[in-house]
């Protein structure tokens, strides 16, 4: 993998996403969410996508945007159900968008695995409930396990707080989430940043992700949402 | 008298020692942190990747990149720690946090737990992170009214619902008593309004009384 580009606008760094590829969208409702990339996606037109993200959108913003343009086919997500997510819900009700719900903490585990070369695990979450029904299970130690299978994505699209030209990415608060694993899980990583630096103004101790999982990086102005009515 | 929220928030706190980490689910199990006081030093985790949460933000606190599990803009302490989805869910299966608290639809007397889906038709399920805290966290506290809307006891042979976890649950704080999932079965820790009896006579299930 070569070393990052830095790009001038969102719309040239989503070019790489293709109809039907699995988009991995970083993100915890709104903190993290890479609106301008996912603006972008939504003019390139890409659709029939599988989009793999915590939620499956907010309000009419965002990830719910790309939804409601029509362009997924299918959401993978751990907690799609939330105040402000009518415009999934008025999807999946009228059986136009599947759903795949994973725990939590396996779609973490799952990108991590992706990115880190692992044929599957033996995870010990969901066991005898409906999530793990079909899947192989072994016992070990006493203990029971469900095994789990890597989610790859195409593209990562996702949220960091500054880059310098290597690619290197610092994240900012609970905005980093999903984003770290997210990088390493895909093909090629897309990164909206606040600010682009040059190679030796991060510190070598702070990078949170390597440039090495970075491809393609874009200098935008952070936008911030609330989501409505969270309690 | 049975306990109100308030109340309920607070027994909850009482059995949380001193240091611990603790994950609060999302709804009434965030109100047990109103009654941990500072020297506690207890420290809150939440799983979208953090520990040493603090209160929620009011006016010029409120940063959009910084917000507990159900998306509330909240701040931090001194301390406190960020970290990635992965590393969140790791340090909880990995038997790193003492405590969760979460609600509950269901808990059966064996501690099986009900608490993501009603399964009901056009129900859409949403788990987030209940699966991966019930079979993580060592100890699984439970809040919950004892009886649903209609009467019907949430603590039960059986649960009905989906669950969450196999076993996974051992403590139920509800506003009626405190019950503990031993392998002997219930026990009755405390209770504030009913009686054994009349508790025996509205569960479906074998309870042990209080230890003495």
């Amino acid at each position: 993998m070569s070393k990052a580009q830095i790009l001038a606008s969102p719309d040239e760094a989503v070019r790489v996403v293709k109809d039907g590829d699995t988009v991995l969208v970083g993100g915890f409702g709104f903190a993290g969410m890479p609106f301008d990339l996912i603006d972008a996606l939504i003019r390139h037109g890409a659709g029939d996508l599988t989009i793999v993200s915590n939620n499956a959108g907010n309000g009419e913003v965002g990830l719910a945007a790309l939804l409601k343009a029509g362009q997924v086919r299918k959401v993978v997500c751990s907690f799609p159900r939330q105040v402000d997510s009518y415009v999934f819900d008025d999807l999946y009700r009228r059986g136009e968008i599947e759903l795949d719900v994973v725990p939590q903490g396996n779609l973490a585990e799952r990108m991590r695995a992706a990115g880190a070369g692992i044929g599957a695990f033996y995870c010990p979450t969901g066991v005898g409930t409906p999530l793990a029904e079909g899947k192989e299970t072994r016992t070990i130690d006493g203990r029971d396990y469900v095994l789990e299978y890597p989610i790859r994505g195409d593209v990562a699209l996702i949220t960091a707080h500054t880059a310098d030209t290597m690619g290197n990415l610092v994240y900012r608060k609970t905005a980093r989430n999903f984003g770290p694993v997210m990088a390493t899980a895909a093909a090629t990583t897309v990164v909206q940043v606040s600010s682009v630096v040059d190679a030796g103004q991060l510190d070598p101790e702070a990078v949170v992700t390597p440039g090495i999982y970075v491809d393609r990086v874009v200098k935008v102005e952070p936008r911030h949402y609330t989501v409505q009515g969270a309690r | 008298m049975p306990l109100d929220r308030d109340q309920l928030a607070a027994r909850v706190a009482q059995d949380i020692a001193p240091g611990s980490f603790v994950n609060l689910g999302i709804g009434q199990p965030t109100k047990v942190a109103d009654h941990l006081p500072a020297e506690l030093g207890v420290v809150l985790h939440t799983e979208n990747g953090m520990l040493g949460m603090g209160p929620a933000a009011t006016g010029d606190e409120v940063d959009p990149d910084l917000t507990n599990a159900g998306k509330v803009p909240v701040t931090e302490m001194p301390g406190a720690a960020y970290f990635h989805h992965a590393d969140s869910f790791a340090m909880m299966r990995g038997g790193h946090l003492d405590v969760c608290v979460m609600g509950a639809f269901q808990v059966s007397a064996g501690g099986d737990l009900a608490n993501w889906d009603t399964g009901a038709p056009g129900s859409i399920p949403a788990v987030g992170g209940a699966m991966d805290l019930a079979i993580g966290a060592k100890q699984v506290y439970v809040m919950m009214t004892l009886f649903a809307r209609d009467g019907s006891p949430k603590l039960v042979p059986a649960c009905t619902y989906p669950l969450t976890g196999v076993g996974c649950v051992s403590r139920v704080y509800t506003d009626q008593a405190v019950f503990e999932i031993t392998p002997d079965g219930v026990r009755v820790l405390e209770s504030f309004d009913l009686s054994l009896d009349d508790l025996r006579t509205r569960l479906d299930i074998p309870l042990l009384p209080a230890p003495s």
